[in-house]
């Protein structure tokens, strides 16, 4: 196996609404930022990974930058897309086969909540016919037993997403730029109970790239950037509460998120109390307070607490989302997992402005995608 | 296909979806797979189906976990015709006693009624539907708090 995997170069369009802009408009933009950025060119790149759910093929960002004959990848992993390209990529170079190249992701989702087709999921018409294919409805049903569970208070939930649109006034990629008091929270209407509107994140529309480079390419060009010092995908375990899922096991097991977490800390050789900083998938405030759990940076339950004390916040003991996550950027599906690790990026570079976590060495990022899949990277720099 | 074991004016929501068992009590279909003793509802469809033997399940259970479905769901693949208005409905988990849980819609005089660990049982709901009229779908009521 060959050396370390860095990333090189990174680059992000701000994520939102664009009218007149394509999805791949937005993945070409992410991927000259990148190489910009790198301060190398499309020529030298050996390999793409590439993912959007709505967009269109990754791979048609092809023709936009030049047909160098390289070998380039579709991906489609869900939410988790990203995640899952960047694991590639790392592969691409780990084995020793490849030494420079890019992963990108971008999305373009209409207006409203996502719409589905039953199945395209190995499920009975019926399911989608009454109503159940409906994934926001998975978000309220699993913190709804969380929260009865390890007594997580619908304050707690508001908490989150106050935070999420605080971190991301202060954040030039977010769409949600504008802080929102937490009483305004709490009075917005339900969307699926106890969830309210302002505590689920939007379709929307992004897009990210990064490059990577083997140790000896790094050397050879001169370059800089965080190791990957884990890096996991792991799907959903027999007994795990998954979204479409028509029955469970009564036998309750372990999720997907903490089988990747686990593969990734032990890749890295750290544990959750070594990280200075996380984003995690908050598809909705609820998903964000227990994937700190299920990520190992607190016990069940302690979420209420860590809240209170704002230790998730920026200054606090580890903040969670510091760019204020899907909440306050929406959800591009070929985006968000590269919009994670391009802020870990901004972070451990000591390029994050006014939400700088000081002294900042190691980064995570979790993304979760349907229908039951996790994907972690650990970032050092 | 086998007779309509639902005897509703409306056909069943699909075909294998409710059984009768010897008592004359309707049941819900779930399936035992043969190989590992999983059980799962529905009762698998098409090429997945060889694997496993059908099983009644119970008619009763506790609330695992509700929500309330407040907006109109994305159409489709929803097909319920609200042309004359959308009404909120709750849905959730029901633990059934002994094998498995199964993700229904729920019927509550009030949503304040749910709550987990509250006892629900089988009931029929009748939904239109957009392409095919009316249809006997399967709910799970609680009882007043």
């Amino acid at each position: 196996m060959s050396g370390d995997v860095h990333i090189v170069g990174a680059g992000i369009h701000p994520f939102g609404r664009h009218d007149g802009r394509t999805g791949l408009d937005l993945g070409v933009f992410a991927i000259q930022q990148a190489l910009a950025d790198a301060g190398l060119d499309w020529a030298q790149m050996q390999f793409g990974f590439g993912g959007s759910y709505a967009a269109g093929s990754a791979d048609s960002v092809l023709p936009r930058m030049g047909l160098t004959g390289i070998q380039f990848i579709n991906v489609a992993n869900g939410c988790a897309t990203g995640g899952s390209a960047l694991l590639s990529g790392y592969w691409a170079i780990k084995s020793g086969e490849f030494d420079l190249g890019i992963v990108v992701g971008f999305d373009k989702h209409p207006r409203g909540a996502f719409g589905f087709k039953a199945s395209d999921w190995g499920l009975p018409h019926w399911y989608g016919d009454i109503g159940l294919l409906q994934t926001t409805q998975f978000f309220g049903l699993k913190i709804q037993r969380y929260a009865a569970l390890h007594g997580i208070s619908p304050l707690a939930l508001a908490r989150v997403a106050e935070k999420a649109f605080a971190n991301g006034s202060l954040t030039p990629h977010a769409w949600r730029r504008e802080a929102i008091p937490l009483e305004r929270i709490q009075a917005s209407e339900m969307v699926s109970d106890p969830l309210s509107k302002l505590m689920f994140c939007s379709p929307s529309e992004g897009g990210a790239a990064l490059i990577l480079a083997s140790d000896r390419k790094l050397r050879e060009l001169g370059l800089a950037g965080p190791r990957i010092c884990g890096a996991s995908v792991r799907t959903r375990p027999e007994g795990s509460f998954e979204v479409f899922a028509p029955s469970l096991s009564s036998s309750s097991g372990t999720s997907p998120t903490e089988l990747a977490a686990a593969a990734a800390f032990e890749m890295a050789g750290v544990g959750p109390q070594d990280i200075d900083l996380a984003q995690l998938q908050d598809t909705d405030s609820g998903a964000e307070i227990m994937h700190m759990a299920e990520n190992g940076f607190c016990a069940h339950g302690e979420q209420e607490a860590w809240l209170a004390e704002d230790a998730t916040r920026l200054g606090g003991r580890l903040p969670v989302n510091t760019d204020g996550g899907c909440l306050a950027s929406g959800e591009p599906i070929g985006a968000t997992g590269l919009r994670q690790i391009y802020e870990n990026i901004m972070q451990l570079r000591g390029q994050a402005g006014d939400r700088q976590v000081a002294g900042a060495r190691l980064a995570y990022s979790q993304v979760y995608g349907v229908p039951g899949l996790s994907a972690v990277t650990i970032l050092e720099s | 296909m086998t007779a309509d074991p639902v005897s509703q004016a409306a056909p069943p929501l699909a075909d294998g979806l409710f059984g009768r068992s010897a008592d004359g009590e309707l049941h819900l279909r779930g399936g035992v797979h043969r190989a590992t003793g999983r059980i799962v509802f529905p009762f698998p469809e098409g090429g997945e189906e060889a694997g496993y033997d059908s099983l009644p399940l119970p008619r009763r259970g506790t609330l695992w976990s509700f929500t309330i479905q407040r907006f109109p769901p994305v159409a489709p693949p929803y097909a319920v015709d609200i042309s004359g208005g959308f009404t909120p409905f709750a849905l959730g988990y029901v633990e059934l006693d002994g094998p498995v849980i199964v993700e229904t819609r729920l019927l509550a005089d009030s949503f304040d009624d749910l709550r987990i660990g509250t006892p629900a049982e089988l009931a029929l709901e009748t939904l239109v539907l957009l392409d095919r009229g009316p249809v006997t779908s399967f709910a799970f009521r609680v009882p007043a708090a």
